[in-house]
């Protein structure tokens, strides 16, 4: 169940690190605490503390104000690594809801999409200048409807999603109803394989 | 018809409704379960008041959160405990076969389902963990997914899913002396990067492939997800079939006929496109290490560490922090480094080839002063033929200690862990900072590197160690 996605105003986070896998966003042993305060707590914790455990000033996650900014500028292959889905929950405990990379994970981008946060990708040079305006502090906008991001001196960058990904975004919703509306297409489908790979069906002796 | 690829023509097969731009509702013939992200997403479809659509193709285990010291249960780890408990009662009260602790056939997850002939060749394959990309071994459409999918399988037994494009990557020539699918692997995630596969479906081919056993094929399959690819397989072919041929939940008789029947029609056709082809002389390639915090960070174990000074200005900055991390440094050879840990257990690396790989370089040798080696059986299965065949009992002798099985010290979630600051050498799949561990610093390599590092004390070229 997520939250409609419209347009998304704010600024943006920069961090031009390659291959923040998910281990690195949120740490496993954070998956077995209870609720999402943990996630906040502990999120991108190999990045933004020092070995001595102290906040890292010069890490822009720490910064205070980044500390609300709703867009994520970051590095290629980005949500690599692990499936944990807590990955994503630890951006939106810090109210994330664009992350903008040349490259995901692609078991990341799905989890965005359960969510509601938007995985934008972009080829390498527009990153890099959406990384110079969120380094400067100017704030983008990110338009769902239009697909496309907007600087504060006008500058567009447009970006895919399917209409059909793209209409699961904007609505919200739950998936799983959504699915179960089509139990008869499952049903039928079902019913044919039984008769079509019998093998598929005879495995729980 | 259009010429097709092996890909194409699974995701068709599975496609219950097609959800336009690419998107489609696949059916999943095989939902596997383990304790940590099973048994949450179980209690939310209880809470949910959602009945579970079909419990006849879920099937569950317990590997990541479990202890695997000597003697353990399943509470041993106590923050682990309730999970496995949690597993353990949805399973009975929802009709879910579970290999449980007491089963005889618990195990990792991706190393019992091919075992256990529940994998089978043509099959869709979800499991909460991303390296069910393993499963692409036996010619399986295999992925991992997350939380708000699994209970979408769980209810619907169907996943909305984006079609990727195709890439093959053909592996061929004999490797050498020393060489295995783990070095393979490594060495293309190394030379075309982490996120080379992402967005893609990796079909592996190549006569290297073809020759390779189905255990080694299980190892290559595993680290797709490391090269950027939710998916990676290989075409079922006589040595994929005949291994199948058997096992415990496999069909048998004149079923598995008919089935086998089935499977050896699965194969791209030849003039299928692929957008992305790349190919690997295999003889070229050297026992494969990693230096660094990324698997893309992979060299030849008779090479020097690379140098900041030689890569771009983004590269070099990755490169110094990963050096710093790893306390390495650049420009000498990477053998010599002193080590503390060895770890040879996990997904990639846990089944009976891999520990007779090992135990072949360990012959009757001695694990190096102050180095801790552990051995982790992928299964109950593999702990119980390594011991009937002695394995266990040369690892024991050379002063590894041999583990129950689990994922252990690859998921370090398990209160098993790397110490800050030490040197590993691990034939897990993740090198990421801290993966084993706060602080522990892993290098990646085959079984058989592992156990040359562990009796030596330092990173060895395993060509040398006799």
């Amino acid at each position: 169940m997520s939250a409609p996605f419209t347009t998304v105003a704010g600024l943006a986070i920069p961090l031009p690190v390659a291959n923040v896998d998910t281990d690195t966003i949120i740490r496993i042993e954070h998956l077995l605490d209870n609720g999402r305060a943990a996630l906040r707590e502990h999120g991108f914790a190999a990045l933004r503390l020092r070995a001595d455990g102290s906040e890292d000033p010069a890490c822009a996650l720490n910064q205070a104000d980044l500390a609300h900014a709703p867009i994520l500028v970051a590095g290629r292959n980005f949500g690599c690594g692990s499936s944990r889905e807590h990955a994503v929950w630890a951006l939106e405990v810090r109210g994330i809801r664009v992350v903008i990379a040349a490259s995901f994970g692609d078991i990341f981008v799905n989890n965005c999409y359960q969510n509601g946060v938007l995985p934008v990708t972009l080829e390498a040079p527009q990153v890099d200048a959406l990384l110079e305006e969120a380094q400067a502090r100017r704030p983008l906008t990110v338009s769902l409807l239009e697909q496309r991001i907007t600087t504060t001196d006008q500058r567009h960058f447009a970006f895919s999603i399917g209409p059909w990904q793209r209409q699961r975004l904007l609505s919200g919703g739950d998936d799983i109803a959504l699915t179960l509306a089509d139990r008869a297409a499952i049903d039928a489908w079902q019913r044919h394989d039984r008769g079509h790979r019998p093998w598929i069906w005879s495995a729980h002796s | 018809m259009k010429p097709s690829t092996l890909f194409d023509k699974l995701w068709r097969a599975h496609v219950v409704r097609e959800l336009g731009d690419g998107w489609a509702l696949l059916h999943i013939d095989r939902h596997l379960l383990h304790e940590m992200s099973g048994a949450p997403a179980l209690t939310e479809l209880m809470e949910r008041g959602l009945p579970l659509r079909n419990p006849e193709l879920t099937f569950a285990t317990a590997d990541h959160i479990l202890s695997t010291a000597p003697g353990r249960r399943g509470d041993s780890y106590a923050p682990g405990a309730k999970l496995w408990r949690s597993l353990r009662t949805h399973c009975e009260s929802l009709g879910i076969r579970h290999f449980d602790l007491d089963s005889g056939e618990q195990g990792i997850v991706h190393v019992i389902g091919p075992a256990l002939g529940l994998t089978l060749p043509g099959a869709t394959v979800v499991c909460g963990d991303s390296h069910t990309c393993t499963h692409g071994a036996l010619g399986a459409l295999a992925f991992g997914i997350g939380s708000t999918e699994i209970v979408h399988v769980l209810a619907t037994q169907t996943l909305a899913q984006r079609k990727p494009r195709n890439m093959r990557l053909r592996f061929d020539g004999a490797p050498g002396t020393g060489v295995g699918a783990k070095d393979l692997i490594l060495s293309a995630i190394g030379r075309y990067g982490a996120d080379a596969g992402s967005d893609y479906a990796v079909e592996y081919a190549g006569d290297a492939i073809s020759r390779m056993g189905m255990e080694a094929r299980l190892t290559l399959c595993n680290l797709s997800i490391e090269f950027g690819a939710k998916y990676g397989f290989i075409a079922p072919d006589d040595t994929c079939i005949e291994w199948i041929a058997g096992r415990l939940h496999a069909p048998q008789g004149a079923d598995f006929e008919r089935a086998a029947a089935a499977w050896r029609q699965l194969r791209s056709d030849d003039d299928a496109r692929f957008e992305r082809e790349e190919c690997i002389d295999a003889s070229r390639v050297a026992p494969t290490i990693t230096w660094g915090t990324s698997p893309e960070h992979a060299m030849p174990v008779d090479g020097v560490i690379p140098d900041p000074a030689h890569a771009d200005a983004a590269t070099a900055a990755a490169w110094r922090k990963a050096l710093d991390y790893m306390a390495l440094e650049p420009g000498r050879p990477i053998a010599g480094t002193p080590i503390d840990f060895v770890f040879i257990g996990s997904c990639t690396n846990s089944r009976l080839d891999d520990l007779r790989a090992a135990a072949a370089v360990v012959g009757g040798r001695k694990v190096a002063p102050r180095v801790e080696a552990w051995v982790v059986p992928g299964s109950a299965a593999v702990k119980r033929a390594a011991e009937a065949e002695g394995l266990a009992s040369l690892f024991t002798a050379a002063g590894f200690q041999w583990r129950e099985p689990g994922c252990s010290l690859c998921v370090a979630a398990n209160g098993e862990r790397v110490p800050a600051g030490a040197r590993a050498v691990s034939t897990s799949n993740r090198n990421f900072v801290g993966r084993q561990g706060p602080g522990a610093r892993t290098h990646l390599a085959s079984p058989a590197m592992a156990a040359a590092a562990a009796i030596a004390g330092k990173i060895v070229d395993v060509r040398c160690s006799a």
